[in-house]
């Protein structure tokens, strides 16, 4: 498992499994679908993630679907890192 | 469903209405005895529908099961029997605090027969909220899952009344102190169970609602709430015999249990219930595969449906749906014009709350929609909106006053658990005041315009300003604070709080995250603040109350009002 799925799936186990749910998750785990985290908490883990990647979301993009697995998580931060990536060089290569 | 179906109109309906033709359809009387567990399964199987599906109940992996009523009937016998044998008794609280499965269905039921008060709640609610809800009821058991049990144990030392925690899965689980295994599959089957005598006003359900001030309320439902569940479930809901319903609220709220086990099963209707967190495909994929033919949604949900698109919905049979409703909040416009696009029909809002138990405004099938509209009156239901000032009814059509309804439907609550003052305070000129904000036009239909109250309705459940700003107050920045509703696109509202700090502090996104996870793991994700605004000050009286309303007219882009009686800053 890649750091950024490990950094994603210990997050959702630390702040969203209540203590003593003894329910095992993996990178494939249904989250909103299987109810460890709902379409409220969902704002949370979204704030989670643009702080610590310095990316910002937008909420047309943070659907349930995007946030139901690590997985499908990581590749949503990843598309986000990338196109912040570029306008920041584009920025950089302005006047 | 084969033949289409014809409706009798508005006019027709509220023509010599009266309640006692529910009374004589299901054999009850104001006098007489009435036991809901009773009614929604053995009388069920007496009325010949024994071997009939109850229940067809999926989880997110797609693992199903089903319950005919006559499973329905034994193994809410056999759930009484077994909370008897814990040695609980007539009119004590048991709560249950567990995700959809069939235990907490049948578990409704089970509390019922053996005389119980069911007090089910929210499973995503932390330890705060349960813990509030349980203490004021002074609950004798509560009735839960493994996954859920860490929330019970942590407040349980502060919970004396609590006398058993009832763990349905616990397998292996090492049980500590009060907590017992119930495995509801392996107990012998009770073929017969000697149901409580219960009659019209035998307490039945407490649901918790929020309000401005104070701590959430109990509202105390009676058994011949019955007539009216099963009434507006057959007239508004539309049920016939051979239709499939699904109606997707959790029953922590009241219309999970109202129309997601009372109504519905008060009529011997087949309810599939998906035990699964929101997903378009998996949604529309549960109605295809179940041939769902009567579907109870909410806007927030039907919001996010629209968000997916059209296309999504054509890619999925779903020509089994005939009848669609929605309720929770406002159902704007452009959802009903949608849903005519996706589904072929229109979605018909319906408007009620916690204290009336049953819908009591509403789009009827057959009638026509006015896309905005909350409807009409339930016959029955003496319904009007009132000067604010005066509480007066309103006498011209368009005028915006609050809605109020004349009291003594069957399923009016009986009062407020512990809180007579509390009742008291919801009645003006003999109206029970629901605290929303509406209009009637020429034509009798009503037209939602807001809360009259704060209150924060998000996602179509209410939240109460206070219970969150008690939870921001425990946070060792927070040194005031002021919970209020914002505009959001998806849910009508979320949560805002405006916070100031303690001394040695500063706000920032860091901080602001680990406010917005406090109050989520003390309360429930529902309270959680989704914004928080860092602030100096707070606007206040002189007398130095927080003056909420100018905060949530900012947020709304409406005039602030009277500001004369605001502390100078």
């Amino acid at each position: 498992m890649d750091e950024l799925k490990k950094v994603i799936l210990d997050y959702v186990a630390k702040e969203y499994l209540e203590e003593g749910d003894d329910r095992q998750i993996g990178e494939d785990t249904p989250l909103i679908t299987g109810g460890i985290v709902d379409s409220f908490s969902m704002v949370s883990l979204k704030r989670f993630l643009e702080r610590r990647y310095s990316i910002q979301i937008p909420d047309a993009e943070a659907t349930p679907q995007a946030f139901d697995t690590v997985t499908s998580i990581a590749e949503l931060v990843k598309k986000f890192r990338k196109t912040e990536g570029r306008s920041h060089g584009v920025q950089h290569q302005g006047p | 469903m084969s033949a289409t179906l014809t409706h009798p109109t508005y006019e027709e309906l509220c023509a010599n209405f009266d309640w006692a033709t529910a009374e004589r359809e299901l054999g009850v009387s104001k006098t007489g005895r009435v036991n809901i567990g009773w009614h929604c399964s053995d009388r069920i199987c007496r009325l010949g529908k024994a071997s009939k599906r109850a229940l067809v109940w999926e989880d997110f992996h797609g693992n199903g099961r089903t319950y005919t009523f006559d499973d329905l009937r034994v193994l809410t016998n056999t759930f009484a029997d077994y909370l008897c044998g814990l040695g609980l008794g007539p009119g004590e609280r048991v709560c249950l605090f567990m995700d959809r499965i069939p235990e907490l269905y049948i578990g409704f039921l089970g509390i019922l027969k053996m005389g119980g008060i069911a007090q089910p709640l929210f499973s995503a609610f932390g330890e705060d909220s349960l813990w509030t809800r349980l203490a004021d009821a002074k609950t004798s058991a509560i009735v839960t899952q493994r996954k859920h049990v860490g929330k019970v144990r942590r407040i349980r030392e502060r919970l004396p009344e609590l006398r058993h925690i009832v763990v349905v899965d616990a397998d292996e689980f090492i049980l500590q102190e009060r907590e017992v295994a119930l495995a509801l599959d392996r107990l012998p089957r009770v073929e017969r169970f000697e149901v409580f005598p219960s009659t019209a006003e035998t307490a039945s359900v407490l649901h918790y609602t929020s309000g401005t001030t104070g701590q959430p309320k109990g509202a105390q439902h009676v058994h011949y709430s019955l007539v009216s569940q099963y009434l507006t479930a057959k007239w508004v809901l539309d049920l016939q015999d051979d239709d499939v319903y699904w109606c997707n609220a959790d029953p922590g709220w009241v219309t999970g249990t109202s129309y997601g086990i009372i109504g519905p099963w008060a009529n011997g209707t087949t309810q599939a219930v998906l035990d699964s967190g929101f997903s378009t495909e998996r949604w529309y994929a549960f109605i295809a595969k179940h041939r769902v033919t009567v579907w109870y949604s909410a806007p927030t949900a039907i919001r996010l449906l629209m968000r997916d698109g059209t296309g999504v919905a054509r890619k999925h049979d779903l020509s089994s749906l005939r009848h669609l409703c929605s309720v929770g909040e406002p159902l704007n416009a452009e959802a009903v014009i949608w849903s005519r696009e996706a589904f072929g029909l229109p979605f018909h809002d319906t408007f009620w709350q916690t204290e009336t138990g049953c819908i009591v405004i509403t789009n009827f099938p057959g009638m026509a929609i006015k896309p905005g509209s909350m409807g009409k009156p339930f016959p029955g239901i003496t319904a009007t909106v009132l000067d604010p000032r005066t509480h007066a009814p309103c006498t011209s059509p368009g005028t915006v006053g609050l809605i109020a309804l004349r009291p003594g439907w069957p399923s009016m609550i009986r009062g407020y658990w512990n809180n007579p003052a509390g009742y008291a305070s919801k009645f003006a000129n003999g109206w029970y005041l629901c605290g929303d904000r509406a209009s009637i036009d020429p034509d009798g239909y009503y037209w939602f315009v807001g809360r009259d109250d704060d209150v924060i309705n998000t996602g179509g459940h209410l939240v109460g300003p206070f219970e969150i700003e008690s939870a921001l107050l425990e946070h060792p920045a927070v040194a005031e604070s002021a919970a209020v509703a914002t505009p959001d696109p998806v849910n009508m509202e979320v949560v805002k709080a405006f916070v100031t700090l303690k001394p040695g502090f500063a706000g920032g996104p860091d901080l602001e995250l680990e406010i917005m996870n406090y109050v989520r793991k003390k309360l429930s994700p529902l309270a959680m603040p989704q914004q928080i605004e860092f602030v100096s000050t707070l606007p206040k009286t002189r007398s130095g109350k927080i003056v909420r309303r100018i905060l949530r007219a900012k947020e709304f882009g409406e005039p602030v009002g009277d500001t004369s009686t605001l502390m100078d800053e």
